[in-house]
């Protein structure tokens, strides 16, 4: 529950896909959660140095997030660290990692974001509570589909 | 305005993950999933634990927001309130957003990458071929 998983099938060899993420120019043609300008984007790719990228939204708030660069295997890996600058929207840093494979077509991109509430994420591997909020999450989709008409 | 915190803040979030946390906490919101109300007393039959116990464990959930409590007589009747669940659940979403929405746009920019590449090395191989052969007359 606090991790999610987007995979995706891009035309372009995992080279290109690579520097995409890892460049200021590459970041600043597709970083943020609409259309809106990526208004900063800094980069020192090696591991222990960091990033930061701030971006404006179409409704005009800004977002900056940050971290640490855990792993780089140019061009099939990337781990992070994330958090945002203003630690009201997460209090706590989480894990992005990026694993790019090779196909036919170009490349395959796994993003995986994890211990997105980093607290509730420890405490989930202990006690394994993962399972019953995913059975609960499906209940309340069930119950919002069943209210369509 | 979009937001990437929901209404409550993360305390309430904290909150909800936090009451989650606890087996006989998620066993007795499974309960009230299947169960429109139940009286404490019918909660606390499947425990191996005292009434006390499990009065603390609803505190918690009843801080969170997770269930309401109603008073009848000498029964208390627990209902499930799902909007703390929701929250959560959407503030995941916003991540999903998030990373679906740039993820979208990094295809769009690697897709245009890789023409412009594979013309740069066309010139390569065409530019190293001529010298090739310009090196053959030589000798």
């Amino acid at each position: 529950m606090t991790s999610l998983t987007l995979v995706r099938r891009i035309k372009a060899r995992p080279a290109i896909v690579f520097d995409a993420l890892t460049t200021p120019e590459g970041i600043s043609h597709w970083w943020g959660p609409d259309a809106g300008p990526v208004l900063l984007a800094e980069v020192d790719l090696r591991v222990g140095g960091r990033f930061r990228v701030r971006f404006r939204m179409l409704d005009g708030s800004e977002h900056e997030s940050s971290g640490e660069y855990l792993e780089i295997v140019r061009p099939e890996r990337l781990a992070m660290s994330w958090q945002w600058q203003s630690r009201v929207e997460d209090p706590g840093e989480s894990l992005l990692e990026m694993t790019l494979r090779a196909i036919p077509e170009g490349t395959e991109l796994t993003l995986t974001h994890s211990r997105l509430h980093d607290e509730a994420t420890r405490a989930g591997h202990e006690h394994g509570w993962t399972g019953a909020l995913d059975k609960l999450e499906r209940h309340f989709l069930q119950q919002s589909h069943e209210a369509k008409p | 305005m979009v937001n990437y915190h929901p209404a409550h803040g993360p305390r309430g979030l904290d909150r909800t993950f936090g009451a989650l946390v606890d087996p006989t906490r998620r066993a007795i919101l499974a309960r009230l999933e299947r169960e429109d109300g139940a009286s404490v007393s019918a909660l606390a039959r499947p425990f191996a634990i005292k009434l006390p116990a499990v009065m603390k464990h609803l505190e918690v959930l009843d801080a969170a927001g997770l269930i309401t409590r109603s008073k009848q007589g000498r029964t208390v009747t627990v209902r499930l309130n799902a909007a703390p669940m929701r929250e959560a659940i959407e503030w995941l979403r916003r991540y999903e957003r998030l990373w679906s929405e740039s993820l979208d746009r990094l295809a769009t920019y690697a897709e245009a990458q890789e023409p412009k590449a594979r013309a740069g090395e066309a010139a390569e191989r065409k530019r190293r071929s001529s010298n090739h052969g310009t090196e053959k007359s030589t000798t």
